[in-house]
């Protein structure tokens, strides 16, 4: 057998060794005991060190994070508003577009989709506040955004609701309620207060990557449903959102 | 912009930038360079390449940055303290504080080699390649690092005379 050099050492301690070395590395130290020893010290290290940082990975993600990605984002939406705004310049139709400017928009529903993406994904933590307590739930999200949020019954459409939680946004709280179907598919919603002089919209759609956003203004308040999830299928609740928010 | 893939990389960015730099402001700043410069670096990402040792890749060049600047001198200047560490066990379980102090007091170099050796557990290929240094250097900053740590937290006695307790 070749000999044993630290570097296998290295390798043993950090499971990158072939089987077959392996095995000549646990003979070579089951008669050195000094390097034995210091490889049991050398896993300790190892162990504690991920005992230490592993908990990072399950912290929520600052939003400021998210803002740097979303930010960048934002310089390709800035062009593309900008473009469009000119097309309905010359083509004059701008005027129902102007009080709440279409870029503020779109930064709105690229963060309902960056928050969808981030939080739909969760297994054991998708929301703060779950279903079970859809009262308090909605209570709760009501006081923090000054309004009185309702409840929208999506079950006739197949997604029942998982619960919700409270986000940060850029111009104060943010309401994110979670929605889920038979398959496990699930749409969020997502609610903020808008600049006051802001005019009800229109539902407008936007693609995030994989997140498809319909997101429409509404006295004061914007909202976004976002879901990956067909276009005709995510619009079908956008509807019954709008229909059940606005009797 | 692969917006989403990168999301999926950030709780592993923040819990190396954690472990490397410490207290938790300074890291998400560095995760919030990293992310900037990756934005505004994105077109040098190769498509279908290893998006992740890419990403560690930036954040090491902005770390490296952050040391030379003087955001770093005072830590740099604490390192030089010599801190006298007094071990209370020596069993399996290590006291986690005295591994962190432990951590903190190693060159930043032997640091970013350990740390993704022993939590973000890459290769030894793909550190090399994250940190653009020969393997051979990756080796030797690994065996520093983990003799600096054993040293430290057996307050200076040598290898051979740790014992197990209980």
């Amino acid at each position: 057998m070749n000999p044993v050099a630290e570097r296998d050492l290295h390798a043993y301690v950090d499971g990158v060794l072939p089987q077959a070395r392996r095995l000549e590395v646990e003979a070579y130290l089951a008669e050195h005991p000094a390097e034995s020893e210091q490889m049991r010290v050398w896993a300790a290290q190892n162990a504690a060190l991920r005992t230490l940082y592993d908990p990072v990975l399950k912290e929520p993600l600052p939003e400021r994070l998210l803002a740097a990605l979303a930010a960048r984002r934002w310089q390709h939406y800035a062009l593309a508003a900008s473009l469009f705004a000119i097309g309905i310049a010359v083509g004059w139709i701008a005027r129902d577009t102007v009080s709440t400017p279409a870029s503020a928009l779109a930064s709105f529903a690229r963060q309902a989709a960056v928050a969808h993406a981030v939080y739909t994904p969760e297994v054991r933590h998708p929301v703060e506040v779950g279903a079970d307590e859809e009262k308090h739930l909605f209570t709760w999200l009501s006081k923090r955004l000054g309004t009185d949020l309702k409840s929208p019954r999506l079950s006739p459409l197949g997604f029942e609701l998982v619960g919700g939680r409270l986000l940060s946004g850029p111009q104060g709280p943010v309401a994110q309620f979670m929605y889920q179907d038979a398959k496990g598919q699930r749409v969020t919603l997502y609610v903020a207060a808008q600049k006051r002089d802001g005019r009800d919209t229109a539902f407008r759609f936007s693609q995030e990557d994989r997140v498809s956003v319909f997101y429409w203004v509404d006295r004061n308040y914007g909202y976004a449903l976002s879901g990956e999830i067909r276009r005709e299928a995510l619009l079908r609740v956008a509807n019954s959102v709008y229909k059940q928010l606005n009797p | 912009m692969e917006a989403h893939s990168i999301i999926d990389h950030i709780p592993r960015l923040r819990r190396y930038a954690r472990a490397l730099v410490g207290d938790r402001h300074s890291a998400d700043d560095l995760v919030q360079d990293t992310l900037e410069r990756a934005c505004n670096k994105f077109h040098l990402w190769r498509a279908g390449s290893d998006l992740r040792a890419w990403l560690f890749t930036v954040m090491h060049n902005v770390f490296v940055n952050q040391v030379r600047s003087a955001r770093y001198q005072l830590e740099q200047a604490v390192e030089e303290v010599p801190v006298v560490l007094v071990r209370e066990t020596q069993g399996d379980a290590l006291e986690l504080a005295e591994v962190e102090r432990a951590l903190r007091r190693l060159p930043a170099e032997q640091r970013e080699v350990l740390l993704l050796v022993a939590v973000e557990q890459m290769s030894y290929a793909e550190v090399s390649r994250a940190l653009s240094v020969p393997i051979g250097t990756v080796m030797s900053r690994l065996s520093r690092a983990r003799e600096r740590m054993r040293a430290a937290m057996a307050g200076g006695n040598p290898a051979v005379s740790l014992k197990v307790v209980k």
